[in-house]
């Protein structure tokens, strides 16, 4: 195995109440966007996508008084660079509801080159025909390699190739906090 | 854990993290028998040769349906249609399908270690589908996906082990994958069809069904391979079936409530099981089946899915 070169922190871009307010008018923008969130239902990417996704799901049943349902989706078998990795980690898709017909949005803590997005609506549409796909996203850094835009962005942030985004949220991390991370030795 | 093997030959070879890597990833991919399209792009452009060289139902086809669903091009060979009855040996047969740039040859054969060899030879991923008395890793895999599932985990179960031992790979199989998880193991059946080694793997052994389906989780009955009889092994099938054949009667008088019955295939109805046990409410045989093709799916992906320890693992899209 080659070690990935260690990171350390550059600068923070979001504190707790910053994230929080961010998801807050994500919702907002999800339910004015759709006419309320009767027909909306949430799909997280695994790991802190499905975290931000139920966050959201709360944020939008409070406002809406909606309940919205929220699933899982592993892109593992989908991905176009499995040649590229080690064997790849499968730990499963579980979306308890039919995504036919409904409006499905897509949560992912960063979006970067968009290739995991694009294996992500592949995998999705595999599993039914939603009537439509929307993409939220908390930190969009950046140097898309497909042309695939979102729909709903927390806070856009310019970045360098090598730098890396860290979404630290409390379910996984401890803390909800967003760092931008530099190489050591930079 | 994270998978490195090239090969999956046998479960003796395998940590105790790597078993449940094996697991994790084919409770993961149950999901897909569920879709409506049931088909990933996984292994697209990827090709998996059955090479089968004992007849085979469960195994073949479930091998094959999990490559299809992973979107793999799967060639079946069985030995009885192919130059093999024109009397080509083992090794250059093995030769010419692997100069045509398989991923993965999925071989059965009747010789122990056949698999090891072609691990040797050839240079693509092999796996053991059965090899003579040795093992049939992927047996044990499903077996333990069952148990897991049914149980919720593997945490001081008992499992008892019925019948010929000594000729079983898929006893083998399970008796290293379940030491190996710390369940305790049971062995059962005529003495001339218990082999040392169990003991040796911690194996308790019992020489009375009665006492060795009392308060298992568990009972793993095998089938009794006919030709053992011609041996001299076992007296006869009657008194076999008399002495080992678990029936309804016998579960109820002395097993617990709550046990789950496994069978690996092919069930000789009214000798090793009668069929209302078969067919009944204790019974997951059809479980086992069905975990067939997440497991066999879950190893062709770990083995196929990577180029193996020459790969990083980047984290995600953050990075």
């Amino acid at each position: 195995m080659v070690s990935s070169p260690r990171f350390r922190e550059k600068a923070q871009v979001l504190d707790a109440a910053a994230l929080d307010r961010a998801l807050t008018r994500i919702a907002h923008e999800i339910i004015e966007r759709n006419g309320g969130a009767k027909d909306v239902t949430f799909v997280g990417l695994r790991t802190r996508g499905v975290t931000l996704a139920r966050r959201l799901a709360a944020k939008v049943a409070s406002i809406d008084g909606a309940s919205v349902p929220v699933g899982t989706l592993d892109i593992s078998l989908y991905r176009d660079d499995l040649d590229l990795r080690g064997a790849p980690v499968v730990r499963g898709t579980d979306i308890p509801f039919a995504v036919k017909d409904r409006t499905v949005v897509l949560v992912d803590d960063v979006l970067f080159t968009g290739r995991t997005i694009r294996a992500a609506l592949d995998a999705l549409i595999d599993l039914g025909r939603p009537k439509m796909i929307q993409l939220a996203i908390l930190i969009d850094r950046g140097h898309r390699e497909l042309p695939i835009r979102p729909d709903y962005i927390g806070k856009n942030l310019p970045t360098s190739r090598r730098e890396a985004v860290a979404v630290r949220l409390t379910e996984h991390d401890g803390e909800d906090r967003v760092v931008i991370e530099e190489p050591e030795g930079a | 854990m994270a998978w490195t093997r090239k090969h999956l030959l046998a479960i003796q070879e395998l940590e105790a993290a790597e078993i449940l890597t094996l697991v994790d990833t084919a409770a993961s991919l149950q999901e897909i028998a569920s879709r409506e399209i049931k088909k990933v792009p996984a292994l697209r452009g990827k090709t998996v040769v059955n090479l089968f060289y004992e007849s085979s139902t469960r195994t073949r086809t479930s091998f094959e349906i999990a490559g299809k669903w992973l979107s793999a091009d799967v060639v079946n060979f069985s030995a009885s249609a192919s130059s093999a009855a024109k009397g080509e040996s083992f090794v250059d047969t093995a030769r010419n399908i692997g100069a045509m740039s398989p991923d993965v040859v999925v071989v059965r054969h009747a010789s122990s270690g056949a698999p090891a060899l072609l691990a040797r030879l050839l240079p693509c991923s092999i796996v053991n589908a059965g090899d003579g008395a040795h093992e049939h890793p992927t047996q044990a895999l499903l077996d333990l996906l069952t148990i897991r599932e049914k149980k919720g985990h593997f945490d001081g179960l008992s499992v008892a082990i019925v019948g010929d031992i000594a000729h079983s790979r898929v006893a083998r199989s399970n008796i290293h994958g379940m030491r190996k998880l710390g369940v305790t193991v049971t062995v059962a059946g005529p003495p001339t069809l218990i082999p040392p080694y169990t003991q040796e793997l911690g194996c308790k052994v019992s020489y009375r069904l009665e006492d060795a389906i009392r308060d298992v989780d568990v009972i793993m009955m095998l089938r009794l391979q006919q030709e053992r009889m011609h041996a001299g092994l076992i007296p006869s099938l009657r008194e076999y079936s008399r002495y080992w054949g678990l029936s309804l009667e016998k579960l109820r008088a002395h097993a617990r409530p709550d046990v789950l019955i496994m069978h690996p295939g092919p069930v000789n109805r009214g000798v090793e099981l009668s069929p209302e046990v078969a067919d009944g409410p204790y019974s997951v045989i059809l479980d086992q089946v069905a975990k067939g093709v997440a497991v066999r799916m879950g190893v062709l992906l770990l083995l196929a899915g990577s180029k193996g320890a020459e790969a990083t693992e980047p984290q995600g899209g953050a990075r």
